[in-house]
């Protein structure tokens, strides 16, 4: 059982005082307000509890109630009655209240809205004559009540305004339980209703629940007001005044980069993308790009920060790969390295170094991690039973054997799993095996491998992990994964296979055997290190002076979080380990999976061919980042998100301003004068630079995006409400409003530069190209200052953005595309073999299909441009039909 | 980590789905006992005005939402099987509805309604059999009540479908592997929901049709709704 609650939030209170009354033993986990805890949620939603048969509840109420009716004896109808009143009636009227008297300072309105509340409480007291709402004894519903009015009551002022005497006399009564004054001590840390301000502030305004769009959606939030407070506005211009030289500078970047005491050390990885193909865009937005986000946005806050990353290129797969492509795997890894580096090079990522794992300090690292948990007895033997292959002098990985399926005698079953019924097959079991490389039938003959001793790790790991969990950044899907591994128990793990390409075992018994990709694979990130620099143990073995962060996508969150982990601990050698785990969820493209066989989606090295720019691709991905939930991408959304949040939004604002200071003020930065206007948005402006700091330090990337958009529009709304351009032909004082607004708006433009520089990095300097921003600006602190000061000249100012034409991602779609599947033959796709669509039958089959989609589609009325789109792909589909009926040579035709 | 529906599972449901479609392809309309109930007025503490159920101005949202949750209990008393024999009528703006009982005494709101029903009924299991399935089964009642009862819930209904879609991706009812009064509340709650969705929506929020498909098939649990189509077969495979 786990509790998760965050602070200063109301709903809390009653949730800690309930478990502190009931006596239960769980784990409280305190996260921030936005944390995404229930898993199927598309918003936070806190306090959460997690029960031990694995279902959330997510409402603060219903967790009480759960707290305080043990033992199976069922709330009353009482209770019930109370909780529901409290649900639908009196939360929506607290919270309004509060809103009035945290944010407005309105207290004496809020208790006014509260009144009609609290004489219903106060009769049914009376009417009773029970020391508490339902019965003599306490019961969920005061609890909840109590909670509740808490904030509202418990100051001085506020309870003697109420004369209610018999609700009084109750709210004390629960009050003085010992649970509830911890409770309430542990929510307001003795500073009063302000606590609450954060959550509040996060509240929308109109509507009790809280609910944000998600997936793809368009935003929709911030439309309404802000509230800011008069000192928020008056720090704020306080700030701008200040200007740029009283600001740090950025820091100077000095290879090696080596952690410095007394700083922040950063040290950023990201998994190691595997060797043997061309990495996807889900790929590369799940680790790569993430990581650069991060490592940018680290460097502008001035951190001390190292990004490594590499390529990962041991293993069967590469073996496989390279007897495919007739190439030794030393040379299979040259190749695709090389494809790796340019492509993320096109991408634009920061790595400050770029490595590989097939080199001599690989194998040295490795081998002495392995020397030590050896010597420390955490590595056990044992015999694996393995076919062997007496012409190929080797035994075979599963998908190097073939044979008869054992459960539906399907001839060509593999080592691993038959194709046909879909079971998984231990290769041993096949009848007939054959070796797929000579057809020899090989043997069964036991080999000897080596095993990491988990088990006997699991102490050490759980202590670690409980201080790492509590203290660090892991995102929930990581935390989940970790504990559900746990939970079902760690088995000793095999670490070495019988291969040749790979990290030689050091033991004579074990020559010609190498080291399992996953014990190998994250010592990758130290021995990429050493050869960037030989100081690698500063950053490696120090672990009180490194925050590690590790970027991945979910499938790779045990080995991060449980195995390697375990090898480092088992070494002794004060390894760094990792403190923050950030791990993404799945990216689809449009409505499937990417899949190299079939051809659909698109992958790295097509992106470039695409024509659309790299920092278009950049902020799409990161705009659909599947963070808390699979995304997908796709290429009407893609073309949607450019044309209206950066032409639209982003572009149209940033050119605007910068048109103005070049046409109206001859390239120079009017003289500002502030009036309150400028000054809320100035305040407005620096909110959301906050909230974008806060959340890119939580590593959430996306939702720090939209606060960079939010910017833009903001400053789109204040020109077009200020209308410069007319201003500027009317008096002295409207010529000098142009001038202001003018003024901030540049301003605003070159802040945006540099918060959007993780993100985009290629746009960001062309912007303080165009308004050439001083160097010095590359820095994020917290506060928005004025950095091009009246008198600054201004470059050339062009469009930064370009309009994507739904034929040209039409066009792009088709040609990704590949054939789409329907669920069916994906599912058969699965367990069968590959089906290429190739003759005549298929073709004839896909025609039909395809125009009943046609007709269904019209039937249904849908929009004109896509059934028109899927009427190009019937006569498409048609024309290849006749093609292939022809006699002319019959040109195999694969999927587009 | 979530593991979607065993096979078994799902190819009883579909059988069941199948069943269900071949013997009954029609909307149902059942008239409402409602028109025949005999309603008093009933002094209440608090100073809501009470409000018999024929009385109320038709055209507001909360008179369209009491009728919607009277027609609802008695729908759900003839489910439970219990004898006509409970009074209602609503309270307060928000038109909230009370059952008066045999000895006199005022029941008011929604889910606490259902659950005396349930409990008058002698059919507890529908409030969950463990301590953590009877706290699931209050979550989702009270889901029902806050996310698809108030005004303007409709508006953000695609990404409470969502929610919901995720939260049943693995499940066979909104307690697990168990029917409950969640299930009978929330089918009742989202059935508008379901009739005004497009064909390939309820597509789209293939674990929530598939949920609504089961539960409408049900004994005796569709009563005064008509049935909402639900296509077995997708035709909507690659359209995002």
């Amino acid at each position: 059982m786990r509790l998760y609650v965050s602070e200063g939030n109301p709903q809390c209170l009653k949730v800690l005082a309930a478990y502190e009354l009931s006596g239960a033993q769980c784990e409280v986990e305190v996260v921030s307000h936005e944390e995404c805890i229930v898993p199927f949620l598309g918003h936070s939603k806190l306090p959460a509890l997690l029960l031990d048969n694995g279902n959330f509840l997510f409402s603060s109420n219903v967790i009480c109630r759960y707290y305080l009716t043990s033992g199976g004896d069922e709330a009353s109808t009482a209770v019930d009655q109370w909780l529901e009143w409290e649900t639908l009636d009196l939360q929506p009227v607290a919270l309004h209240a509060l809103r009035l008297a945290v944010l407005q300072d309105k207290k004496s309105e809020a208790l006014e809205s509260l009144q009609p509340s609290l004489s219903y409480i106060e009769r049914s007291l009376q009417k009773t004559g029970k020391t508490f709402l339902t019965s003599d004894e306490p019961s969920a519903a005061d609890v909840v009540l109590w909670g509740t009015l808490y904030p509202l009551l418990a100051e001085p002022i506020l309870l003697t305004a109420v004369d209610f005497k018999a609700l009084t006399a109750w709210f004390q009564r629960v009050g003085s339980f010992p649970a509830c004054k911890k409770a309430s001590d542990g929510t307001f840390k003795g500073h009063g209703l302000q606590s609450l301000k954060s959550y509040l502030q996060r509240q929308p305004t109109n509507s009790t629940q809280a609910t944000r769009a998600t997936t793809n959606d368009p935003t929709v939030d911030d439309g309404d007001e802000r509230l800011l407070t008069d000192e928020e506005i008056q720090a704020a211009v306080q700030a701008w005044s200040k200007g740029l030289a009283a600001c740090p500078k950025p820091r100077q970047i000095v290879h090696p980069i080596l952690p410095q005491q007394g700083e922040r050390n950063v040290l950023i990885t990201s998994a190691l993308p595997y060797v043997n193909n061309v990495p996807h865009l889900g790929n590369i937005i799940g680790c790569v790009l993430s990581a650069d986000v991060f490592a940018r946005f680290c460097r502008l806050r001035n951190w001390n920060t190292l990004f490594v990353c590499g390529t990962d290129e041991y293993g069967t797969a590469t073996e496989t790969k390279a007897m495919e492509e007739g190439l030794t795997p030393q040379e299979i890894c040259d190749k695709y390295n090389a494809i790796h580096s340019q492509i993320y090079r096109w991408f634009g990522t920061s790595f400050d170094y770029f490595g590989r794992t097939t080199t001599e300090k690989q194998t040295e690292i490795a081998q002495d991690i392995f020397w030590r948990l050896l010597k420390r007895g955490f590595l056990l033997e044992d015999t694996v039973e393995q076919l062997h292959c007496q012409r190929c002098a080797k035994f075979l990985a599963d998908r190097f054997v073939e044979g008869i399926c054992p459960f539906c005698s399907y001839p060509e079953a593999r080592g691993d799993q038959c194709d046909k019924c879909g079971k998984l097959i231990n290769a041993v079991e096949l009848k007939n095996p054959q070796c797929k490389v000579c057809k020899e039938t090989p043997a069964v003959r036991t080999s000897k491998h080596l095993f990491l001793d988990l088990p006997k790790l699991e102490g050490r790991l759980e202590e670690w992990l409980e201080t790492t969990l509590e203290k660090g950044n892991w995102t929930p899907n990581a935390r989940f994964i970790t504990r559900s591994w746990i939970r079902d128990g760690l088995k000793p793990r095999c670490i070495t296979r019988d291969l040749k390409w790979g990290t030689p075992v050091p033991l004579e018994e074990f020559a010609n055997k190498v080291f399992y990709v996953w014990f190998d694979a994250p010592i990758g990130y130290l021995s990429i290190t050493a050869n960037y620099t030989d100081q690698w143990e500063k950053w490696w073995k120090n672990p009180d002076k490194v925050q590690l962060y590790n970027f991945m996508a979910k499938d790779n969150v045990p080995f991060h979080s449980v195995v390697f982990p375990c090898s480092l601990l088992g070494a002794e050698d004060n390894y760094t380990l990792v403190n923050h785990l950030i791990a993404t969820e799945y990216l689809n493209y449009e409505d499937g999976k990417f899949s190299k066989s079939r051809g659909v989606g698109v992958f790295g090295d097509m992106a470039k061919d695409t024509g659309i720019p790299a920092d278009i691709w950049r902020f799409y991905l990161l705009f659909i980042r599947p963070e808390g939930q699979d995304s997908a991408f796709c290429w009407s959304d893609l073309l949607l998100k450019n044309n209206s949040e950066l032409l639209n939004n982003l572009g149209n604002f940033v050119n605007r301003a910068g048109m103005f200071v070049s046409k109206f003020f001859e390239g120079r930065v009017p003289t500002m004068e502030l009036n309150q206007e400028d000054q809320r948005l100035l305040a407005l402006t620096t909110w959301e630079l906050r909230q974008y700091l806060q959340l890119l330090e939580k590593v959430r990337i996306r939702d720090a995006l939209r606060c960079i958009l939010n910017i833009s529009r903001h400053g789109n709304q204040y020109i077009q409400l200020n209308e410069p351009w007319k201003r500027l032909k009317g008096s002295d004082t409207d010529r000098s409003r142009a001038a202001t607004v003018t003024g901030v708006a540049i301003n605003m433009a070159c802040l945006l530069s540099v918060m959007l520089q993780p993100y985009m990095p290629t746009v960001s300097a062309t912007i303080q190209e165009q308004l050439q921003a001083p160097p010095l600006c590359n820095v994020l602190t917290e506060e928005f200052v004025c950095v091009l000061p009246a008198g600054h000249k201004i470059g050339t100012i062009s469009p930064l953005f370009q309009k994507l034409e739904v034929e040209q991602v039409e066009a792009l779609r088709q040609r990704f595309g590949g054939q789409k599947p329907d669920k069916a033959a994906e599912k058969q796709e699965a367990t069968t073999t590959t089906t290429i669509l190739q003759d005549v039958q298929e073709l004839a089959k896909a025609v039909a299909q395809q125009g009943d989609k046609v007709r269904q589609l019209k039937a249904l009325g849908t929009e004109k441009a896509v059934v028109n789109s899927e009427v190009a792909r019937l006569l498409e589909l048609k024309k290849a039909l006749q093609e292939a009926q022809g006699k002319p040579p019959v040109q195999k035709e694969k999927k587009k | 980590m979530r593991t979607p529906l065993s096979y078994s599972t799902a190819l009883a449901l579909m059988w069941r789905i199948f069943n269900g479609l071949r013997s009954s392809g029609f909307p149902l309309y059942f008239g409402t006992r409602l028109s025949s109930a005999p309603f008093t007025k009933c002094s209440l503490r608090g100073p809501e005005q009470v409000h018999s159920f024929r009385t109320s101005s038709r055209d507001t949202f909360s008179f369209k939402m009491a009728e919607a949750s009277l027609k609802e209990l008695v729908s759900l008393e003839k489910y439970l099987g219990l004898k006509k024999t409970n009074k209602y009528s609503t309270q307060g703006e928000r038109k909230v509805p009370v059952l008066q009982t045999k000895d006199g005494q005022n029941i008011v709101g929604l889910v606490t309604i259902a659950c005396h029903l349930v409990k008058a009924a002698k059919q507890e299991q529908l409030l969950g059999r463990t301590r953590e399935e009877s706290a699931v089964v209050q979550q989702w009642l009270e889901y029902r009540i806050v996310q698809l009862g108030a005004p303007g819930a409709k508006e953000e209904g695609r990404s409470t479908l969502r929610d919901l879609n995720g939260y049943l991706e693995d499940k066979v009812y909104f307690g697990g592997d168990f029917l409950s009064l969640a299930d009978i509340l929330m089918y009742y709650g989202l059935h508008s929901y379901m009739v005004d969705l497009t064909v390939q929506d309820r597509e789209k929020f293939v674990n929530v049709s598939r949920w609504f498909s089961h539960i409408q098939q049900l004994p005796n649990v569709q009563q005064h709704l008509p049935r909402v189509h639900i296509m077995k077969n997708r035709i909507y495979t690659n359209v995002h």
